[in-house]
């Protein structure tokens, strides 16, 4: 279960490193626990580099027995959560810390915004890199193709932006807070069509981190544990969309009834979502694949304010990707946002809620993965 | 004085590799060719040790060029020096007759008229003295 959670700092943090940004967010995790370094027995994160974790073990002083690094994209942490309360309940080890940290937005300017060069155009990476296709481009591939097939609008996807800026407007750290129309999405820049600068995420720095323990040790700790009810993950395709086998078919249709049957709940029993938001179309096509609405209704799905924090399906309540903090993997600040709900500690509280999902999305809409948090054992 | 930081640069040009070779050197003689399963006869891009259907032996065999726009987007950002001069640009996934998706440009049209559905043919662009890329452009009307 699920003991600690904090974000760092964010969402600009020109004075910290990639490392203390985790280390931050590692301290206030624990502190929020109330557990220290010296109880780990277990860690894990991840980085663009491999061995990344075993950096970051040597950076804190601490010899772990349990250590992981699975990198899945932006729904990392989703996984390595997963995994760690696989290894919890496995008696693998009893008390693993999972952190992230980023200065992507501090280091790279904010120039990194389409995304670009992903290394030397060889193998099959070639087949996808050579025609000035950015990240952007690939998720814009996916929005013009679920318009074509289901004839969703420009007007439904700005509303999830909408939606995500009203929630920001009560979160202090939100880098965007001023309200946004969808006229105001509709008229922003056109940056890959049919996605305009409104429909993409923000470029952030910040990271987070939680605590996953025994149900024992839980006991004892100063905050009410979280239970993870159920997990999974899949994938698609690498980070070339030309592999996507349909480009309105997300991982999510795989991990998230897999993650739904191992917690034994339906999405109706779900009462607040946190989704990764890295553009509006993202969480369009989360929602259809995780069973929250058909195939091709996520565009009407998402009108009438159905993802506000009052209304039917509260998403996103720290503001999301698009307009609280987007540091390059995001998956670690939608599972501290699921567990701050379900402890009523969010900036934006629904009343009473018992079931959170948090599902990331990574690379290219390339990997899934979901999480089913809940305030009881199942 | 000129910024050289904001010259264009030449495209990427593929590297190839032992899997890839025959491929690149193909379209670099303009000709596509992809992988043929000598099983089941399903095509596939890129190439692989066998068939991702039935996991049967592979050749390879040259496709018609003819094929149909799956997705396209219209690149108006992309800071890239190598593309940057080219914007806007259109960026599509085009399947491909004999079945396999690929990404390319659809170039010869002005990119507000692309649609899904749009029937191109490929054509070949030289993007280094020993390498170039398949392109797509419109289907010349029948007859």
């Amino acid at each position: 279960m699920i003991v600690g959670v904090s974000t760092s700092d964010y969402p600009n943090l020109p004075d910290m490193s990639e490392q203390q940004v985790h280390a931050q967010a590692a301290e206030r995790a624990l502190a929020d626990a109330g557990l220290e370094f010296a109880d780990l027995d277990g860690y894990a994160t991840t980085g663009f580099f491999p061995m990344f974790a075993v950096g970051m073990c040597e950076y804190f002083g601490i010899r772990p027995h349990y250590v992981d690094e699975t990198n899945w994209g932006g729904a990392s942490f989703e996984v390595l959560v997963e995994h760690a309360a696989t290894a919890v309940e496995a008696g693998v080890c009893d008390n693993v810390l999972v952190t992230y940290g980023s200065v992507q937005l501090s280091a790279m300017g904010r120039k990194l915004g389409t995304g670009g060069g992903t290394g030397a155009p060889v193998g099959p990476a070639a087949f996808d890199q050579l025609w000035g296709n950015t990240l952007v481009g690939s998720y814009a591939l996916a929005a013009e193709r679920h318009m074509f097939e289901f004839g969703t609008t420009s007007e439904q996807l700005a509303e999830v932006a909408v939606t995500m800026r009203a929630h920001a407007a009560t979160n202090p750290m939100a880098q965007y807070r001023d309200p946004i129309t969808v006229d105001d999405v509709l008229s922003s820049r056109m940056i890959a069509d049919p996605l305009h600068m409104l429909d993409c995420c923000v470029i952030s720095d910040g990271g987070g981190a939680c605590v996953v323990t025994t149900e024992e040790r839980a006991r004892d700790l100063q905050k009410p544990p979280i239970y993870i009810l159920g997990a999974a993950h899949a994938m698609t395709h690498h980070m070339g969309i030309s592999q996507m086998p349909e480009l309105t078919v997300t991982a999510a249709a795989q991990s998230g009834p897999l993650a739904f049957r191992r917690a034994g709940i339906r999405p109706a029993d779900v009462d607040t979502l946190q989704v990764y938001d890295s553009f509006t179309i993202t969480v369009v096509l989360s929602l259809e694949d995780l069973g929250f609405c058909a195939k091709g209704e996520g565009g009407a799905f998402v009108e009438g304010g159905r993802l506000r924090f009052d209304g039917e399906l509260p998403t996103n309540t720290d503001g999301g990707g698009l307009s609280a903090c987007h540091p390059g993997m995001r998956g670690m600040f939608l599972i501290v946002e699921a567990v701050r709900q379900l402890r009523g500690e969010s900036v934006n509280q629904i009343p009473d809620p018992k079931i959170a999902v948090a599902h990331g999305t990574g690379g290219m809409l390339s990997t899934g993965a979901t999480l089913v948090l809940a305030t009881e054992a199942p | 004085m000129t910024d050289s930081r904001k010259e264009p640069k030449p495209r990427p040009a593929p590297v190839a590799d032992a899997e890839s070779e025959p491929y690149w050197k193909a379209v670099n003689e303009g000709r596509l060719i992809v992988q043929r399963c000598t099983v089941c006869g399903a095509h596939q891009l890129y190439p692989r040790w066998r068939c991702l259907r039935c996991r049967g032996q592979v050749e390879w065999v040259e496709v018609t060029g003819g094929g149909t726009v799956y997705s396209f987007t219209v690149i108006r950002q992309n800071f890239s020096r190598s593309f940057r001069h080219l914007i806007p640009y259109v960026v599509a996934l085009v399947d491909l007759d004999e079945g396999p998706r690929v990404m390319t440009n659809v170039v010869g049209i002005e990119p507000d008229d692309v649609r899904i559905g749009m029937r191109v043919r490929v054509r070949f662009e030289a993007v280094s003295e020993e390498a170039s890329i398949p392109l797509f452009e419109p289907e010349p009307a029948a007859g």
